[in-house]
């Protein structure tokens, strides 16, 4: 658990961070969101120590940051830098070694945790192990950085637009991977983004900054559903709210039994993906199917039910 | 068709080189004196032997210089490079001693305007067939170790043991070696200490701006002193050290000799030592300085790991500029007794005797050339393993 406490940074007048006060729980993807200059960044880099607050404190696991010297603690934290930060003059599987490194792994250990961790990332060990970071696309240096940060498998993860340079189709992929990682190491991680699909898309809970403050902090649906200011309301996009709460929900929800008509759709795939579905082939119900077999069907009035507002 | 088309395509530099390299052949190519202070008379260059003796040099000599003027025929045109100096070499081989037969005993002969003016067309000939094969580091150290060796082998053999600069070193060869071990030991000395003063004083720099910005204006102020005024000013300085401090004048600390110059040296070495030092430690990405403290690591781990490995060529070259420009300022230190070819430039101005002066200023010259280009080669071997992956 990773309490932030009446957390400050001045910078001269400017209040990059402006009190903010929240709760992380373990093992859940908590999501900063905001405009370019909100104060993500720095918010982020607080909890390293990156930056050191001009007033209040962040507890992890109930000891104050504080206690604990700087390299210390950020060798317990993973951190993907905004950008990358790759070191260039080192290979791939040196980079990613960096930490595991630092915290004196056996050899065998780190080089086997390397590939590891570029199969994790779709990239083959053996083409990309030896390569400089430059010989990379600027998607490959960025799984690169978050496979850095990944390596001594900390239990929380510092990720600071990880995903800014990915093109829209290797973005989602990227996300669902994260996703998948997630699941299956089960660490806290916080995450800075700028765009509010991908803090739908990730998000436990969803944090919103506006000029240095904390502006709303809930779970996807109630910042969508309720969001607190015009502000929130102006990022989650008043017309796009009614498919960013199918988005949500998965299929099986919703789902009831019985035959329909034409191709089917996974069960885990969202309400937003089963309406698309209905409106480009002009059915009023799709069948579901689950490891190829038919398991019931969604129908479109079910489907309209939930994207309703319901105060 | 596309032969004669080919036969047009003369490079630019190739004619000049040319132009300028013919124009030579018309001015006197060695002078014969009476001796070693009066001025000579010029002999051109059918002049200084006999045509059968001269005419292979000449071939040589005009061979080259057409070999210059194709365009994109690189290899040919270091051929012309090398076969031009080779003929150039043979002509005073043959002219010495021939127009030293019968001259009298202190009779003395030298390679005059034509000489040089033809010595540095090929050397820029060469140097632009070089450029155009862009060798790699380990060519290229191969080919100046080619270059040193053939240069030392021509002296040794003592085929130019005629020309009044071979017979001004063999009245003194001695005293040469000692200058020699003086110009290095000043112009290295002085590196090592300015590197070992610099590098910390960088380090420290590049981490505290404050610092940084009351040490660059003091260092930048040095390097305009001019050096004739920055060897004087060592003088009084030392003197003062010397006299005062007990045990200094037993180091051999004192006015004049080699300490002062030594100080000279090594105050002019601060500026690029420690410039450069700041600049390669900041020439590492933000991101990757940041990525790295942000990982864990130490700000000295940071700076072995990260920094010093990415700014180091840009260190080096700084090292590279010291040591050329200071074997260069070493001569100075002839003035203030500090040794080194220095001394045989100054007693060769008091006395006019111009081929003692070339004695001190021609070694000068090859020693730097050498050490530029070593240095370049090295400061290219650690861009490849660094952060030439980086462009
Ligand atoms: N080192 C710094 N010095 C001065 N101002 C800074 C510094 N870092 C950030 N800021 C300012 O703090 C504000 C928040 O920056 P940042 O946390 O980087 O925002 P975000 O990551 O949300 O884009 C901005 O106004 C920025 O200009
Ligand atoms: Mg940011």
């Amino acid at each position: 658990m990773i309490e932030i406490k009446g957390l400050t940074k001045m910078y001269g007048d400017v209040k990059a961070v402006d009190d903010v006060t929240m709760t992380v729980e373990t093992g859940t993807i908590t999501v900063i969101v905001g405009t370019s200059g909100s104060g993500k960044t720095t918010l982020l880099r607080m909890v390293n120590r990156l930056e050191e607050p001009t007033s209040g404190e962040v507890r992890i696991n109930g000891t104050s940051t504080l206690s604990v010297q700087p390299h210390i603690l950020r060798r317990r934290i993973g951190y993907a830098i905004q950008g990358h930060g790759l070191f260039p003059h080192h290979t791939v599987a040196r980079n990613i070694a960096a930490v595991p490194n630092l915290l004196n792994w056996p050899r065998d250990k780190i080089a086997a945790r390397v590939d590891e961790l570029l199969e994790l990332f779709s990239m083959d060990p053996v083409q990309f192990r030896d390569r400089y970071p430059a010989d990379l696309s600027g998607g490959q240096q960025q799984r690169v950085g978050v496979a850095r940060a990944l390596a001594s498998r900390p239990d929380l993860m510092l990720m600071d637009e990880p995903f800014g340079a990915l093109d829209p189709i290797i973005r989602a992929r990227a996300q669902d991977d994260l996703r998948r990682i997630h699941t299956k190491l089960g660490s806290t991680i916080m995450l800075v983004t700028h765009d509010m699909d991908e803090a739908i898309r990730l998000a436990d809970k969803i944090a919103v900054m506006d000029a240095g403050r904390l502006v709303q902090y809930g779970t996807p649906a109630e910042i969508i559903t309720h969001p607190a200011t015009d502000f929130v309301a102006d990022m989650v996009g008043d017309v796009e709210r009614p498919l960013r709460l199918l988005s949500l929900i998965p299929v099986s929800q919703i789902m009831v039994d019985g035959p329909a008509e034409g191709a089917a759709i996974a069960a885990d795939a969202s309400l937003r993906d089963a309406l698309s579905a209905c409106l480009w082939t002009g059915r009023t119900a799709v069948p579901v199917e689950r490891g190829g077999g038919p398991i019931g069907h969604v129908t479109l009035d079910a489907i309209r039910a939930c994207a309703e507002f319901q105060p | 068709m596309t032969q004669a088309h080919r036969r047009l395509a003369f490079s630019a530099t190739g004619v000049l080189f040319a132009i300028l390299g013919l124009g030579a052949l018309l001015v006197p190519f060695m002078t014969i004196a009476a001796n070693r202070i009066v001025e000579g008379d010029g002999m051109r260059i059918w002049n200084i032997a006999t045509p059968s003796a001269t005419l292979p040099g000449l071939a040589a000599v005009v061979a080259g210089l057409l070999l210059g003027l194709p365009d994109n025929m690189t290899r040919a045109r270091l051929a012309g490079a090398v076969m031009g100096l080779a003929g150039l070499v043979w002509l005073l081989v043959q002219g010495a001693p021939a127009l030293l037969e019968g001259a009298g005993a202190y009779a003395r002969v030298s390679p005059a305007t034509g000489f040089w003016c033809l010595l540095g067309v090929f050397l820029l000939l060469a140097a632009d067939a070089l450029a155009g094969m862009a060798p790699g580091p380990v060519m290229r150290a191969e080919l100046l170790a080619t270059a040193v060796g053939v240069l030392a082998a021509v002296l040794w053999s003592g085929a130019l043991s005629d020309l009044s600069i071979m017979q001004e070193y063999a009245s003194r060869r001695d005293a040469f070696l000692a200058a020699t071990w003086q110009h290095l030991g000043l112009a290295f000395g002085s590196l090592a200490a300015a590197a070992a003063l610099g590098f910390p004083l960088g380090i420290l720099c590049h981490h505290q701006i404050k610092l940084r910005s009351m040490t660059m204006p003091v260092l930048s102020f040095l390097q305009t002193i001019p050096s004739l005024a920055m060897f004087g000013l060592m003088i009084p300085v030392l003197a003062w050290v010397g006299a005062t401090f007990p045990g200094a004048q037993a180091l051999g600390i004192a006015g004049i000799g080699f300490a002062p110059a030594f100080l000279a040296l090594v105050l002019y070495a601060l500026l690029p030592v420690v410039g450069n030092t700041v600049a390669g430690l900041a020439a590492a990405p933000q991101a990757a300085r940041d990525a790295a403290l942000g990982m864990g690591m130490t700000p000295r781990q940071r700076l072995w790991r990260v920094e010093l490995p990415l700014g180091l060529p840009i260190i080096l070259t700084g090292l590279r500029i010291v040591l050329v420009q200071n074997i260069g300022l070493a001569v100075i230190a002839g003035l203030i007794g500090g040794g080194g070819y220095g001394t045989f430039v100054f007693q060769g101005l008091n006395q006019t005797a111009t081929d003692l002066i070339l004695l001190g200023t021609l070694p000068t010259v090859a020693l730097a050339l050498t050490a530029a280009i070593f240095m370049n080669i090295f400061v290219d071997l650690t861009r490849t393993s660094t952060d030439a992956r980086n462009d």
